[in-house]
């Protein structure tokens, strides 16, 4: 119980999700403003930019709600979950 | 550092990567196989190996039960479709899924959820016996074999695409990578990926999408470009009326009447191959059990239609705009052939996605869509061969072959299964490569291993006088009768139908359905009449008027606000997908 407790943090999608979509934000804003905007492919739109300037608010939002809102790890829900795993294991 | 190819082959590749784009996939493959490595070490029996506990809340659920159908099936299936019929394709998410999703989260999850089985084929071993039992789990096994096919061509295509390898060294470093993933992550990393997978997809999709119908001038620079391509080959392409309005889509179906495509359209795939697809897939239900109760278990589905009726959006929409807008893919829809391509046997449909993203996308944005695809396709092969392990474990080496050993020894089997299924979905996928549209092979396929299925599903579980000899009398003559079916249509089978009736397109999967259906429920009668029916005890819980009411319902959700409750939802969902038939 204590190790899913300590382990919950990690395991939040939210968390993974936020950080993922951060980091890409961040690489497609540089890429946006640094790199080469192929113009001729988007039609001169600097797709690059504005998508990761979405992918960085979305990966933010994402941050907060885990940040704001945590988990709460119930324990009664997770003895009786691994109570009933146990049951299921000695069929 | 953009500015440098990184493969020396580049010039001859059909997508130019640079560093940034492989480093975008790099980023991702360390996040999921984190994931993985921490989630494992959790692991510690078999029920959570295969069901991951029941910890997750209903939109993690909801997001991944899409997200394991987001695969072969709707990136470059549906945009293949969307390339060579245009707005009918739709038909595959409004009416081919959004109806059956609603009514297996209403109707058909409380029976899952309450009775814990692990598998399809459990449901099957305890209403109906062993003889169902035996041939269910058959059939889902070779059915997952060769959808895992499907997936590992698509992906073996992109990795050929992105270096050039001849596809079937493609195939064997696809499938090496899917090994891997499955043997670091298990299936409780598996659920948080799909999620992850999910906003990748959406990420890269929707640009292309934007950035396409930019280039094109829009809406109705599209529908302008498709009417000039329609006229300018009228023998070739089907006219622009078609593929701009989704009824009576007869191009789609085959059909030559439009009344008989909407009959084939609501009752061969809205009715049986979709209702026969999201009801009995086990690799989608598997994902509403890991939920945390049997009310989130029941709205997982639900809340997974609400993203399913926009996905069209930014699936067949690219695939229409790649129709038009990609030199090669247009010249493929006015009956030329064009040397290339992704499977290096000359461009396809099931190209389109891919060139388009060559012609439209920025470096950088390149490489967060060859992660999306890559990370579809993987995860779409890991829960094909996942839910192939479990079946062959359990519903038959345990059932029938090895009866009395400890579970570690179950799960033992279970990996040495995974390999073994890695190594048979490469001469699968050998299979699904000779099919230019992928789209029609897999709706052959369903119609063969679902549509029976779900007809033997649905009246046992409604109709308590359905003995056991109907049970499995039934599956076997609704799967002989789709297969004759397909040989006797006229592509259904690739070269290998006959051409006696004269069904082609996606229209003879759907009679090919509907037949397996009709003989599988008219000879489980017959057959039940003949034989002696179970007694009430042994169906309490599996027959829907022997089981007590309370059983089916989450006492807790009755108090939830409107929003939570999974009728309401439903009921939302189902005006909303309304309305998308009729403006379009």
């Amino acid at each position: 119980m204590a190790q899913s407790k300590k382990t919950a943090g990690f395991f939040d999608i939210r968390n993974v999700i936020g950080a993922l979509m951060a980091v890409y934000g961040v690489i497609l804003i540089l890429m946006g403003i640094f790199a080469d905007k192929e113009g001729s492919k988007t039609g001169d739109v600097n797709a690059n930019l504005w998508a990761g300037i979405v992918l960085l608010i979305v990966g933010i939002i994402f941050l907060a709600w885990a940040w704001i809102r945590p988990v709460v790890v119930d324990e009664e829900v997770v003895a009786e979950a691994r109570a009933e795993d146990d049951h299921h294991d000695v069929r | 550092m953009a500015a440098a190819p990184v493969v020396a082959l580049a010039s001859d590749t059909l997508i130019d990567a640079h560093a940034v784009d492989y480093l975008l996939i790099a980023i991702y493959f360390a996040f999921v196989l984190g994931i993985g490595v921490l989630a494992s070490r959790r692991v510690s029996d078999s029920v959570d190996f295969f069901l991951s506990g029941r910890s997750l809340p209903a939109w993690v659920t909801g997001l991944a039960f899409i997200s394991a159908n987001l695969g072969a099936v709707e990136i470059m299936g549906m945009s293949a479709n969307g390339a060579q019929f245009g707005l009918p394709s739709v038909h595959y998410f409004w009416i081919g899924a959004i109806p059956a999703m609603l009514f297996l989260g209403v109707v058909m999850m409380p029976f899952y959820y309450g009775s814990k089985v692990r598998s399809v084929p459990e449901f099957m071993r305890r209403r109906f016996g062993p003889g169902a039992h035996l041939v269910n789990a058959l059939s889902f096994a070779i059915a997952q074999l060769l959808i895992a096919g499907i997936n590992l061509y698509l992906l073996g295509s992109i990795v050929h695409a992105l270096l050039g390898w001849p596809l079937w060294i493609a195939l064997i470093v696809a499938a090496a990578i899917v090994l891997s993933y499955i043997t670091l992550g298990g299936l409780r990393a598996a659920i948080y990926n799909e999620v992850l997978q999910f906003f990748v997809i959406v990420a890269s999709l929707a640009p292309l999408t934007l950035l396409g119908l930019h280039r094109i001038g829009g809406w109705s620079g599209l529908e302008d470009k498709i009417r000039s391509a329609a006229s300018a080959h009228p023998g070739d392409i089907a006219p622009a009326s078609q593929q701009l309005n989704s009824w009576p889509g007869d191009a789609l179906t085959g059909f030559s009447s439009s009344f008989l495509s909407v009959v084939g359209i609501v009752f061969g795939l809205g009715f049986v191959l979709s209702f026969g697809y999201w009801t009995t897939n086990f690799v989608e239900v598997q994902r509403a059990m890991a939920s945390d109760s049997i009310s989130s278990a029941r709205k997982t589905p639900i809340i997974g239609s609400f993203p399913k009726m926009f996905i069209p959006f930014i699936t067949i929409v690219p695939g229409m705009i790649a129709a038009v807008l990609v030199k090669e893919i247009a010249d493929v829809k006015a009956g030329g052939s064009v040397p290339g391509g992704a499977s290096g046997k000359g461009v396809a449909f099931n190209d389109a996605l891919i060139y388009l993203m060559r012609d439209v996308l920025p470096n950088g944005l390149l490489g967060l869509a060859i992660t999306g695809l890559l990370a579809a396709f993987m995860a779409g092969m890991a829960a094909n061969i996942s839910a192939f392990n479990t079946v062959l474990s359990y519903d038959l080496v345990q059932t029938y072959v090895i009866k009395d050993r400890e579970d570690s020894w179950y799960l033992r089997i279970g990996r040495w299964a995974t390999v073994a299924a890695t190594v048979i979905a490469i001469f699968t996928a050998g299979l699904a490569s000779n099919f230019s549209n992928i789209m029609n092979y897999l709706q052959t396929l369903f119609g063969f291993f679902n549509a029976p299925l779900f007809a033997t599903f649905i009246l046992g579980m409604f109709w308590k006088r359905m003995t056991a000899t109907a049970g499995w009398v039934g599956l076997v003559a609704g799967t002989l009768s789709a297969v004759t079916v397909a040989f006797l249509s006229e592509d259904a089978f690739g070269s290998a139908s006959l051409g006696v009736l004269n069904l082609s397109g996606q229209g003879a999967s759907f009679v090919a359905a509907s037949t397996a259906f009709v003989v599988d429920i008219v000879l489980s009668v017959i057959v039940s009449y003949a034989t002696r029916p179970k007694t009430h005890e042994e169906l309490v819980g599996l027959v829907y008027s022997e089981t007590p009411r309370e059983d089916l319902v989450d006492a807790a959700e009755a108090t939830y606000p409107w929003y939570r409750r999974t009728v309401p939802l439903a009921c939302v969902s189902l005006v909303l997908v309304i309305i998308l038939n009729f403006l379009f």
